[in-house]
C-alpha cells in the first residue's frame, strides 16, 4: 500500500462557540478521487480551508504526501502540489485568461516562462478556453469562469486537486462537459477531492464518497452504499439524493 | 514575433501592441528633447517641470502601493521627508556630495521602512492607511525635536553645500532638473520592467485577488512588503530631490501630508489606479489645472475636488482606465498576448 496523498489526523476547528471541523480524520491516496457532500453549514469548504491552509486548525495535523504541512501557509501548500477551486469564482478580472494560468504556472508550478507558456497553452486546450486566452477574466461567462477556476488550479500541476461546488450554477449540457473535462484529469492519476451538491455529477466520478454533518463525518465508503446509507437518508430526508 | 508554423510546440506569445511600437519612438525623442531643457526652457519653466518630474515620481510610487500592492498608504510622507532631511543631514553633518546624498536618502528611507513595514503591516485596509499617517507624523515630531536640523523652524542648505553640486546657479538648476528627469524617466521604466516581470505578474495577480493569489502560490505578504521598501527607497530618494530644489526644509514642509499624499493620491485616481499610463495622465492633469487655476486662490481646491468627484462617479477608473477600456489601448504594455491566430487558424488573419 503506497503512503497516501493526503492524511488529516484529529482536526478540528471552531469559530467561537460553533465547531465548523470535529476531530476529522481522512486519508486519501494517490491517484483517488473523493466526493464530499453535506449540507449547507456541514464544514465542507472549512474542511478544504484546513487542507489548503487558508485557516490554521485548532488541533489536529495535515499531511501531504507524508510530510506535516500543518504550519504552512496557503503558497506553501500550494507549491507543495495543492491546488484548489473556490465555490464562487476568484478570478484576476484584470488579467487575461492566459496570464491567470501562468500565475498559478510560474508560481504554483515554479515553471521558467518558456514551460509556463506551453503548460497553459495546453491547459487552455484541455479545458476548452483556448479561444478566450486573451480575454479579460472580468469579461467571462459562468461556466468559463468554473472553467478558468479548475485550468487555474491545474496550472499549478497538482498531486491533489481541491475542487469546492465546481458544478453549481450550470445547466444540464455544461455539467456534462464539465464532468468529461474533471475525468479526463482524473485519469491523468490527479488526486481529487470534490464537494458538489449536483450528485450526480459527483457520482459519475468519484470512487468514494464521504459525508460531513456539523463538522463530523458521519460516513465514508463506496459511493453508492454512502448514498443509501441510513445516515445520508436521515440527512436527506424528504430530499431526493439523485435529483 | 515573426510568423510561426502551427507545429510549432512552444506557445507563442507577444508583449508589444500596435500602438506601443508607434509611441516608443515619440516617447524617446520626448525625453531627448526634455533631457535638452536647459538649452530652450527658462528658469521658471524647468522649475515647474522639476516639480512635474517628482510628482511624477511620487505617483507611480503610490500607485504602485495602492493600484497594485492594495496597500492604500496616507503616510508616503513620511519617506519624503526622511528622504529630504537625510539630504541635509549627508551633506552637513557627513560631508557626502549633494547627489551622492539622494542615493543615501534612498537608503535611508528604505533601511527604516523594514520597521515601520514590519508594523504597519500587521494593519490592514482603512487601519494600514491611518497608521501609516500616524507613522509619518512620529518621523514628524521626532525631526522637530532635533535642534542640530533647526528644530521646528528648520534650517537651509548651506552655501558651500549648494556651491558644490555646480558653479553657478543656472549649472546647479540644470544638474538639479537632470536629476528630477533621470529620476523620473527611471521611475518609469522601472515600474515598466517590473511590471512586466515574474515580480509584476504576482503584483497584478494581488492586485485582482488576493486570496486567489495564495492559493496558486503566490507568497503574497512577501510581494508586498518589498513593494513597501522598494517605494520607500525611491521617494526617499524623491524628498532628497526635492528639498534639494527648495534648498530650505522644514519638518512641516518635509511631512505634509497635502502635499506629499493627498495631491499624490488625487493623480494615481484621475489619471487612472493600477496602470502606468494612469499616474502620467494624473499628473499632467493635476498640473493643468493648477495653471489654470493659479489665480483662483482657495477655489483651486475646490476645482480639484470637483474634477475628483466628478471622474470618480463617471470614470471610476480614472482617465487613463477609461481611454484604455474604450478604445482597447495599451501605452506601456506589461500584458502577454498568446498569439491564437497560429494556434486556432492559422488562415485566419484578424485581430482578437
Amino acid at each position: 500500500m503506497s503512503q497516501p496523498i493526503l492524511e488529516m489526523r484529529r482536526v478540528s476547528k471552531s469559530f467561537g462557540a460553533l465547531k465548523v471541523a470535529d476531530g476529522i480524520d481522512l486519508s486519501v491516496n494517490p491517484g483517488q478521487s473523493l466526493g464530499v457532500i453535506g449540507p449547507n453549514g456541514a464544514g465542507k469548504s472549512t474542511m478544504f480551508n484546513l487542507v489548503a491552509g487558508v485557516l490554521p486548525p485548532d488541533e489536529g495535523h495535515v499531511f501531504f504526501d507524508g510530510a506535516d504541512v500543518t504550519g504552512k501557509n496557503m503558497a506553501q501548500r500550494c507549491r507543495d502540489g495543492i491546488g484548489r477551486s473556490y465555490q464562487i469564482p476568484h478570478p484576476f478580472e484584470g488579467m487575461s485568461v492566459f496570464e491567470n494560468l501562468l500565475v498559478g504556472a510560474r508560481f504554483g508550478g515554479a515553471m521558467p516562462d518558456d514551460e509556463a507558456y506551453a503548460v497553459s497553452m495546453k491547459i487552455l486546450t484541455e479545458t476548452e478556453l483556448l479561444p478566450k486566452a486573451n480575454a479579460l477574466a472580468g469579461t467571462l461567462s459562468l461556466l468559463e469562469r468554473k472553467r478558468l477556476e479548475l485550468a487555474r488550479a491545474l496550472a499549478t500541476q497538482p498531486r491533489l486537486l481541491l475542487l469546492d461546488e465546481i458544478a453549481g450554477g450550470l445547466t444540464e449540457a455544461e455539467c456534462q462537459s464539465l464532468i468529461a473535462t474533471i475525468k479526463g484529469i482524473r485519469d491523468t492519476g490527479v488526486s481529487i477531492i470534490w464537494i458538489e451538491h449536483v450528485t450526480h455529477a459527483l457520482l459519475a466520478v468519484v470512487d468514494s464518497l464521504m459525508v460531513l454533518n456539523f463538522g463530523m463525518k458521519i460516513a465514508e465508503g463506496e459511493p453508492r452504499e454512502v448514498m443509501e446509507s441510513r445516515e445520508v437518508r436521515e440527512i436527506y430526508m424528504g430530499l431526493d439524493a439523485d435529483a | 514575433m515573426t510568423d510561426m508554423s502551427v507545429e510549432k510546440p512552444g506557445a507563442s506569445v507577444s508583449r508589444a501592441t500596435r500602438e506601443s511600437k508607434i509611441a516608443l519612438p515619440i516617447l524617446i525623442v520626448l525625453v531627448v528633447f526634455l533631457a535638452a531643457a536647459p538649452w530652450w526652457a527658462g528658469r521658471a519653466d524647468m522649475r515647474l517641470m522639476v516639480e512635474i518630474f517628482y510628482y511624477l515620481v511620487l505617483a507611480q510610487m503610490w500607485n504602485l502601493l495602492a493600484g497594485y500592492a492594495g496597500l492604500v498608504s496616507i503616510g508616503q510622507q513620511a519617506y519624503v521627508g526622511i528622504g529630504g532631511y537625510m539630504l541635509f543631514i549627508g551633506t552637513v553633518f557627513l560631508g557626502v556630495h549633494p547627489l551622492a546624498a539622494v542615493i543615501v536618502a534612498g537608503v535611508a528611507a528604505a533601511i527604516l521602512a523594514l520597521p515601520s513595514g514590519a508594523l504597519l503591516f500587521r494593519l490592514r485596509g482603512p487601519y494600514f492607511a491611518i497608521g501609516a499617517w500616524v507613522l509619518a507624523e512620529t518621523f514628524r515630531l521626532i525631526f522637530a525635536q532635533v535642534s542640530a536640523l533647526g528644530g521646528g523652524s528648520g534650517m537651509s542648505l548651506p552655501t558651500d553645500i549648494v556651491r558644490s553640486i555646480a558653479d553657478g546657479r543656472s549649472a546647479r538648476e540644470a544638474v538639479v532638473y537632470w536629476t528630477a528627469l533621470g529620476l523620473a524617466v527611471g521611475s518609469v521604466v522601472a515600474v515598466y520592467y517590473l511590471l512586466r516581470s515574474r515580480f509584476g505578474l504576482a503584483l497584478t495577480a494581488i492586485r485582482d485577488n488576493e486570496e486567489a493569489s495564495g492559493s496558486l502560490g503566490v507568497n503574497a505578504w512577501m510581494t508586498k512588503f518589498s513593494i513597501y521598501i522598494i517605494a520607500a527607497f525611491v521617494t526617499g530618494m524623491t524628498g532628497a530631490l526635492i528639498f534639494l530644489q527648495k534648498l530650505r526644509i522644514s519638518p512641516d514642509a518635509a511631512f505634509s501630508v497635502n502635499d506629499w499624499t493627498a495631491f499624490v493620491i488625487f493623480m494615481v485616481v484621475i489619471g487612472g489606479i493600477g496602470t502606468i499610463e494612469g499616474p502620467i495622465i494624473g499628473v499632467i492633469v493635476f498640473f493643468v489645472l493648477r495653471e489654470f487655476a493659479a489665480d483662483w486662490g482657495s477655489w483651486y481646491l475646490i476645482l480639484l475636488g470637483t474634477v475628483a468627484i466628478v471622474v470618480m462617479l463617471k470614470a471610476p477608473k480614472g482617465v487613463w482606465g477609461y481611454v484604455a477600456e474604450r478604445w482597447g489601448l495599451s501605452i506601456l504594455p506589461v500584458a502577454r498576448r498568446l498569439d491564437l491566430n497560429s494556434v486556432l487558424d492559422p488562415s485566419r488573419k484578424s485581430r482578437h
